[in-house]
């Protein structure tokens, strides 16, 4: 087949020799003219469905390919498909393998991914991957097959070590950026900044916040020095505030800046009184990120007072800081949209952020105590704050001990944009604590007034009524986390009829049985994937199910690795997701694919 | 299902029971607040794991969901957090005991000075009349350094003192004289 050179892509096949087009031809240059301008994924979806030349079309034209499962297809198949592709996004496991109930070697490998690749798309540029296991072999197949990269992303990745990142910063000679987020990385004692080479290159984007061993700071220095194009840079917290001025003073044109421990390298002692933090971060006049913080010495906290007004991002998840100490910053972050935090900070805190940060968007508090019976310290009350004051909050995620209907309700009327609501009260099964009564009528409100809902996350004392509600109301939900909530398998069957734009569902410790899956089974075919652990299925039933369904895996597997057995009353973890392969061939032994 | 357990409580100490004085009567069993709140909801079907019911304090695997990297980050955090305290014992001649006070959360001599006052009820030679001091019925904070030396308060800079401090000694005011015409 004859393909057309176009102007940004490559050029497939040999040079041609010029006939005049037929009208078909003609209607499908212009289509895949015009469709180079779609860019959203579900509108490709969609155009793909039109007709067999809409299909080609559309599938010549897609440069950015997003498979939200590993598993859902297979290289070949997607290769064969598409065939310009510049950019891939690739997610592996389910997201409780992030706490925990997944045992380890389950899957998600890329290998198979990068050898299609490397022959489909040699020119790729980008690749992003998420919850895969990444082995230093496949970073160097990376680093070796994709002259072009630019772009190497790994978030929540694990497997793989220095040595890994060290044939990725000698070998990918176009690169500009690369960035680890909540990866597991191995210390290989491999020292891979050294591994850049000595000339110039085109960083834009270096962060290694999530790497938990020291590196090697006078070759990173250096590394900056041949980095003129630098605009984001995120240390890990062996980077002390000493070595951080060092860096800022090379750098002042970052926009993103992961500042790393935050305190100094020994006992404060009057030298570092002659470094004006401060001037540093007054010179960086474009940051608009900041993160980091991981051992934080409060009293450096004023050297940031400069970047604050500019501040859209701030990450202090990491900071234990009082509320006083939060307040003093935080009453100067009048652009804030994103903002992380701890919640040492206290209701008071929240407070502050509500009164300042009239623009915020995303709030995420977090624990520093993550067990459930740990001391909580933000409440209803920091909710209702934050409600009050920000009202174009589009996302929250929200750990606490102590919740009302109330303020749930509150937050539901005050925040009409909420895209992303996920509330965990951490002791489970707990109740309103003034009223006593289950968490129904928030979560409701909830559904009901956020219009635009598309995930929510669920805790707290439930009844069968809270998911009723959802049923009813959340038509736009895309995301369900569930967790020891509910009475009755009606609970997930409200979700399951009415939702008709449920993608992913996750259940775990809750008293739902196998008419779950009966009453699921015209829906799954639309879904990403069903997960449901600790609930109450049989074994017999997802055998029953996997038979009846044969476009979807269904994945059984026990928490300690053992054989699945027919004796067990219930099964410990279903993982069932839709797929056009079949069972997939690299699953360990203790998962049974029925 | 609460009030009740709440008055059950009130009742224990009037109860007429058989048994010796000091015995509990049985097998109450302490319920905890998860439970309490099982069985007031009507209709709860029995959760499959039931040993989390029954002892709701055993962690239950990855929850909360937070991942285990922030929950190791936090514990340095924690920790990190409880080393910027730096409590240091304090004696003072002739008492009994021993004090603890965090040096951390004064910031300079003057309040460090006015907190030993407060607490052992005493006036610092610097502060009082020249005659009681040089009666030694007055007392001079005296600290440990480092090295092991005693070293009058209020000689080094501030930070430099909260480096080298490792212990407090209220020094009676004759023996801190010796001291100071040492210094």
């Amino acid at each position: 087949m004859r393909e057309n050179t176009r102007l940004d892509g490559p050029t497939i096949g040999p040079a041609p020799v010029y006939t005049p087009p037929c009208p078909d031809q003609v209607l499908e240059n212009v289509l895949e003219n015009v469709l180079h301008f779609l860019t959203c994924r579900k509108d490709r979806n969609s155009a793909s469905l039109v007709c067999k030349s809409w299909y080609r079309a559309e599938a010549l034209t897609r440069s950015d390919l997003f498979i939200g499962n590993c598993y859902a297809v297979g290289p070949a198949r997607a290769t064969e498909r598409f065939r310009r592709v510049k950019s891939v996004v690739m997610k592996g496991k389910p997201r409780f393998a992030d706490f925990g109930l997944i045992p380890p070697n389950w899957g998600a490998f890329p290998t198979p991914w990068i050898s299609a690749f490397a022959q489909a798309y040699p020119w790729l540029q980008k690749i992003h991957l998420k919850r895969m296991t990444v082995t230093d072999y496949d970073l160097q197949h990376i680093s070796l097959s994709f002259p072009s990269l630019n772009d190497l992303t790994l978030v929540c990745c694990e497997a793989f070590g220095t040595s890994g990142l060290s044939f990725l910063a000698s070998n990918c000679r176009q690169l500009r950026v690369l960035d680890l987020f909540e990866d597991e990385v191995n210390d290989d004692e491999v020292d891979w900044i050294c591994s850049f080479p000595e000339t110039e290159n085109n960083l834009e984007s270096l962060s290694f916040e999530c790497i938990d061993f020291p590196i090697n700071f006078n070759a990173l220095e250096k590394l900056l020095a041949r980095s003129p194009n630098l605009k984001r840079l995120r240390v890990n917290r062996f980077v002390t505030i000493d070595q951080l001025y060092r860096l800022m003073v090379r750098a002042p044109q970052l926009t993103h800046l992961g500042t790393g421990s935050f305190t100094p390298s020994e006992i404060w002692i009057p030298a570092h009184q002659d470094l004006d933090f401060g001037a540093a971060f007054a010179a960086c006049k474009s940051l608009v990120c900041l993160s980091g913080f991981r051992e934080i010495a409060p009293v450096f906290l004023p050297s940031i007072y400069p970047v604050c007004a500019n501040l859209t991002s701030l990450n202090f998840s990491y900071a234990n800081l009082n509320a006083e100490e939060l307040s003093s910053v935080i009453c100067h972050c009048h652009n804030l949209q994103t903002f992380w935090v701890l919640d040492t900070v206290g209701d008071e805190g929240l407070r502050a952020v509500a009164s300042t940060c009239k623009d915020l968007q995303e709030l995420r508090v977090f624990p520093i105590d993550a067990r459930e019976d740990s001391e909580g310290f933000v409440s209803e009350v920091g909710l209702l704050a934050i409600s009050e004051g920000c009202k174009k909050l589009r996302s929250i995620l929200y750990f606490c001990q102590r919740m009302t209907n109330s303020a749930v309700i509150a937050m539901s009327k005050n925040c009409p944009e909420l895209l992303v609501f996920r509330l965990c009260i951490m002791g489970r099964h707990r109740p309103d604590h003034i009223t006593n009564e289950p968490m129904d009528e928030g979560f409701g409100a909830i559904v009901m007034n956020c219009k635009k809902l598309t995930r929510l996350a669920v805790s707290g004392l439930l009844t069968d009524k809270a998911f009723e509600y959802i049923g009813q109301y959340g038509k736009l939900v895309r995301t369900l986390s569930v967790a020891f909530a509910g009475d009755s398998d009606m609970a997930l069957k409200y979700v399951l009829e009415g939702c008709p734009n449920l993608l992913k569902l996750e259940v775990r410790d809750s008293p739902f049985g196998d008419s779950v899956l009966r009453s699921s089974l015209p829906h799954l075919y639309n879904m990403r994937f069903l997960w449901m652990s600790a609930c109450r299925l049989t074994l017999s039933a997802c055998r029953q199910f996997a038979k009846e369904m044969p476009h979807l895996v269904v994945e059984v597997f026990t928490n300690g690795m053992e054989e699945v057995n027919d004796k067990d009353e219930f099964v410990d973890t279903l993982y069932m997701y839709r797929s056009l392969e079949g069972p997939r061939t690299d699953a360990p032994e203790y998962v049974k694919i029925l | 299902m609460e009030n009740s357990n709440i008055n059950l409580c009130y009742h224990e100490d009037t109860e007429l029971r058989l048994g010796l004085p000091g015995t509990k009567n049985g097998s109450e069993k302490k319920r905890s607040f998860s439970e309490i709140n099982e069985e007031s909801t009507s209709g709860v079907e029995q959760c499959h794991d039931d040993h989390l019911i029954s002892q709701p304090k055993v962690q239950a695997i990855g929850w909360p969901p937070i991942r285990s990297y922030r929950k190791n980050c936090l514990q340095v955090t924690k920790a990190h957090k409880e080393s910027t305290r730096m409590y240091v014992k304090v004696s003072m001649d002739g008492a009994p005991y021993l004090r603890k006070i965090d040096l951390k959360l004064y910031k300079d001599y003057k309040e460090l000075l006015k907190a030993l006052e407060e607490m052992f009820k005493f006036k610092s030679g610097k502060s009082s009349n020249k005659e009681a001091f040089r009666n030694g019925s007055e007392y001079e904070p005296t600290y440990e350094d480092k090295d092991g030396d005693w070293m009058l308060v209020g000689d080094v800079p501030w930070d430099m003192f909260i480096a080298s401090c490792k212990r407090l000694r209220l020094m009676k005011g004759c023996e801190a004289k010796r001291l100071a015409c040492l210094a």
